[in-house]
């Protein structure tokens, strides 16, 4: 399990991103807090994206705050991916990437 | 329940309003009756006034009471203050039940004509659209009777065959005169052509000319006539002159909608219809300001002239008159402070009478004679029809405008649109709300590239003149799968029974409805 | 000398990394090649988000018909080896290396991107390097980077950057960058790469813009960096064959195939010897107009 130790933010609030806040949250789970501009048509999937990303991280305790622009899929993944490894005081491991690679 | 020609589903009756589906863009003949109008023959000697010193006194004279139909214009857009002073003015009176008929989308915020409709001076509104708080609060169930939504050339139609029958029509006017003649062409405030009140001052029971600028009798020039107005009244502000008196609307620099407007006047500069004397609408929005100016330069580089640009005018419109690549102006509204100045400054420039320019029901309208027109859009779908009201959660955004009437009178109606907004698609398997039948729409301009419509009636003309140029032609499915490759799949809106508003087509058809929103 | 080119290279549009919008909405410009950037166009906090931007963009939304590069930060920099690693993984067709001054650094950047094919399981060789050639150092040893490696591709001068390091002033004639394109461009043609001229930065003024576009094609570079999206065609514009040189170029293929059927030694066409370098330029123009999508008549684009 990949362990957070201090708040992080990352994105922005510019049209067609997402900012996202990720703070420990030890033992208690994932609680996700969403925002959305496209909440309605596109919050199932944002959130199902985001427990996806967690989970492939190994991120299992965390308090996760989106306030979102209209961001799509990859880039929530990217915002996601960069606020865990600062939360997580972490260099993301690229070689680990190579593996899961779907070409 | 009927399914229209557009394939949707509409009831026989929905609460007192009797539905004629949708069969097709002139697929249905007007009654043959003859027009009807509310205005009565009046006695008016030398020595009568008509002024009334307060906007009160004004309704009292005209014999306004609890469920009558009033009306007013558009013509001061944002920076109208006149339908807020008439309304609170008959509140005060205590007048109730009343059908509120403006002639296009109101989007006036203090005061807010919600509160108006909860406190039950207005009951019933007929527009070209409706936006902001009132519109999340129609679509939440507001109102009890739906809300009926026309393009302009439906609004004229709808009260000559009797179905809109205004008992006072409110008209502001930047200059007036004592007896009624009355104008937007000149004045410190002056909006420009007055174009959309010029039906209600022929039609309606009693019209009330209101303006801040009393001039010395008579007032020239005289838009509308003294021979059509029972009372007139001067207030101290008419609108917010900041808003009105804006100057030139500010080109894009966002470059994908320039990419947009560019391809969008290639694609006109590409069709055997671009040559001497050609004839174009180009509206009001972001791109369609940039695409006149492209147009521009393309009908110079040609060596040609255009016969007339029709609609809203606008600053760059004036400008290619004024390089001499335009023989004249055909003005239903005027959108910023040039083009309403331009009216009074060149007789080629010239004052239309809304209806002259879009309703299909009369000896023939302007429209008809258009070869190309440019129409914005919030959606499109795979059979070409267009969405013009409601936005990707439902919520009412648009208005119709004149978007319906441009695209069935034109040769080729182009409707310009990026693939997503944010993320949300811009091309869609099926529209939310239909306001303009695929059968109209000849080109869909995207910056991912331009789909042609195989079912317009000059797909084979467009697709030989396009082939010849390096544009990029692609099918309107390809382009529904880029915008949705980008966003992913929405999930649809979920509605309930409840209509909330019924859409018209531009000879009284319904084409649509919106239903309220599923909480 | 190289065989006709795959790829147009005439307009390269960045695309920050730092900006979602700005990188989902440069794919519909008409530029031949688009450069994620992770260098410039990203502040130093947010280095480690580009990344991650950059890789997952490409992932799920890379555009087909474009010629993908990724600007990486220098080869001194901390972010350096982080940028390759993602940069690798991305696949792109090339990536950009900013401030690149002599071959021995280009030699590292190779031994580095032999490393990451292998682990990565990447055709070896197939990712390019485009050098950024930024000081008078990098100017005045563009032919031995030219020639570093098969895999530079190109070389790009970055006036900006050169001209601080020459004390000069940028101005729009550009004078003070005249001898470094010269330079620049001998050293690629010299070593048969690619070389791609300065930005004109005042994207207000189109008319300048053509000039500075009509000089970038007189002194025979392959293609010019854009810096916003309404510079594009008017580049790709003045960098196709022209109408008049597409129809002299059809006539010297013409009159080489004739003389080819006759066993005629030498052919002349107007008075001029049609030599080796006159026949490749007529092919080249054909294989641009082709790659450009300019429709011909004839079997011109074969030969």
């Amino acid at each position: 399990m990949l362990e957070l130790k201090k708040v992080a933010v990352s994105g922005t609030l510019e049209s067609s991103d997402v900012q996202i806040v990720l703070e420990p949250n030890p033992g208690k789970g994932i609680q996700i807090d969403l925002e959305s501009d496209v909440k309605l048509q596109f919050g199932d999937s944002i959130l199902e994206t985001v427990k996806k990303t967690l989970k492939k991280m190994e991120v299992e305790d965390a308090v996760v705050r989106i306030n979102d622009k209209g961001a799509i899929d990859c880039t929530i993944v990217a915002r996601l991916q960069t606020a865990v490894c600062r939360a997580a005081g972490i260099r993301y491991d690229w070689n680990k990437e190579a593996l899961n690679a779907s070409r | 329940m009927t399914c229209n020609a557009v394939g949707r589903e509409i009831p026989e009756k929905i609460g007192q309003y009797e539905c004629r589906p949708f069969a097709g863009a002139f697929a249905t003949q007007p009654s043959g009756k003859p027009v009807v109008s509310k205005r009565t023959m009046k006695l008016v000697k030398p020595g009568d006034s008509k002024l009334l010193p307060t906007l009160k006194d004004a309704i009292k004279a005209a014999g306004l009471k609890d469920g009558m139909t009033i009306s007013f214009h558009h013509c001061f857009r944002e920076g109208d203050m006149i339908i807020g002073q008439v309304l609170t003015a008959i509140r005060e009176l205590g007048i109730k039940g009343l059908r509120f008929a403006p002639s296009a989308v109101i989007n006036i915020k203090n005061p807010s004509i919600v509160d108006f409709v909860k406190d039950g001076t207005i009951d019933r509104i007929e527009a070209s659209g409706i936006r902001g708080q009132l519109g999340d609060a129609v679509l939440d169930g507001l109102m009890d009777t739906p809300v009926i939504l026309r393009p302009h050339g439906a609004r004229p139609r709808a009260i000559e065959a009797g179905e809109l029958q205004i008992d006072v029509a409110f008209i502001g006017a930047s200059s007036a005169d004592d007896e009624g003649n009355a104008t937007g062409l000149v004045g410190p405030n002056a909006c420009g052509s007055m174009g959309y009140a010029f039906v209600d001052s022929r039609c309606a029971r009693q019209v009330v000319v209101i303006t801040d600028n009393l001039v010395d009798y008579p007032c020239v020039p005289a838009s509308i006539t003294q021979s059509y107005v029972d009372w007139v009244v001067r207030v101290d502000q008419i609108g917010d002159s900041e808003k009105i008196g804006k100057g030139a609307a500010r080109v894009t620099k966002n470059p994908r909608d320039l990419l947009i407007a560019e391809r969008a006047a290639k694609v006109i500069a590409a069709s055997r219809l671009f040559k001497e004397g050609y004839s174009f609408q180009t509206g009001a929005g972001a791109i369609s300001i940039a695409c006149t100016n492209f147009l521009a330069n393309e009908t110079a580089e040609a060596g040609i002239k255009a016969s007339f640009s029709l609609g809203g005018c606008t600053a760059a419109i004036i400008d290619m008159f004024k390089r001499g690549l335009l023989r004249t102006v055909q003005c239903s509204q005027s959108f910023d402070a040039v083009a309403a100045r331009a009216i009074a400054e060149d007789p080629n420039i010239v004052e239309i009478d809304n209806e002259v320019y879009s309703n299909m029901y009369n000896k023939g309208c302007m429209a008809n004679r258009l070869n190309f027109g440019i129409l914005g859009a919030l959606e499109v779908d795979t059979d070409f029809n267009v969405n013009i009201l409601t936005g990707s959660s439902g919520e009412m955004m648009g208005g119709l405008g004149g978007g319906p009437d441009v695209a069935a009178g034109a040769d080729v109606s182009i409707v310009t649109i990026p693939v997503v907004r944010g993320r949300t698609p811009s091309i869609v398997d099926k529209v939310f709300t239909v306001c303009t039948p695929g059968e109209s729409v000849a080109v869909v301009v995207t910056e991912a590239g331009i789909a042609l419509n195989p079912k317009h009636r000059f797909y084979k003309e467009l697709k030989e003149d396009l082939e010849k140029t390096t544009l990029k032609l692609v099918s309107i499915e390809d382009l529904h799968k880029i915008a949705i490759g980008i966003t992913g799949v929405p999930k649809p809106i979920e509605t309930t029974d409840k209509i909330a508003c019924i859409v018209e087509f531009r000879d009284g058809t319904v084409i649509d409805v919106i239903r309220q929103i599923k909480k | 000398m190289p065989a006709a080119k795959q790829h147009l290279f005439r307009t390269s549009l960045y695309a920050s990394g730092a900006s979602p919008v700005n990188m989902q909405q440069a794919v519909f410009y008409n530029e031949d090649c688009i450069v994620y950037d992770m260098e410039d166009s990203v502040p130093q906090s947010e280095k480690d988000a580009a990344r991650f931007m950059i890789y997952n963009m490409l992932r799920e939304h890379r555009p087909l018909e474009k010629h993908v590069q990724i600007r990486v930060n220098g080869l001194y920099t901390p972010y350096f080896a982080e940028d390759m690693q993602a940069a690798v993984l991305c696949r792109p067709d090339a990536i950009r290396v900013p401030k690149v001054e002599s071959a021995e650094e280009v030699h590292k950047i190779c031994a580095r991107l032999d490393e990451l094919e292998k682990a990565y399981g990447v055709e070896q060789g197939s990712i390019k390097i485009w050098c950024l050639i930024e000081s008078h150092i990098g100017v005045l040893n563009a032919r031995e980077i030219a020639g570093a490696s098969e895999r530079v591709e190109a070389l790009v001068l970055g006036a900006e950057d050169f001209t601080a390091s020459m004390h000069a002033t940028r101005t729009k004639p550009g004078w003070e960058v005249f001898y470094a394109r010269n330079m620049v461009l001998m050293g690629c043609r010299a070593e048969g790469k690619a070389c791609i001229d300065v930005v004109f930065s005042d994207i207000n003024d189109l008319e300048g813009l053509k000039e500075d576009a009509r000089m970038t094609k007189t002194m025979g570079f392959d293609g010019k960096t854009t810096i916003h999206p309404r510079q594009v065609d008017t580049v790709n514009a003045m960098l196709t064959p022209t109408q008049k040189e597409i129809r002299y170029a059809m006539r010297v293929l013409d009159a080489i195939r004739e003389g080819e059927k006759n066993n005629k030694g030498a052919v002349s066409l107007d008075g001029n010897m049609l030599d080796v370098p006159v026949m490749l330029r007529a092919r080249n123009v054909m294989a641009l107009a082709k790659a450009a999508g300019l429709k011909i008549e004839g079997d011109y684009y074969d030969m």
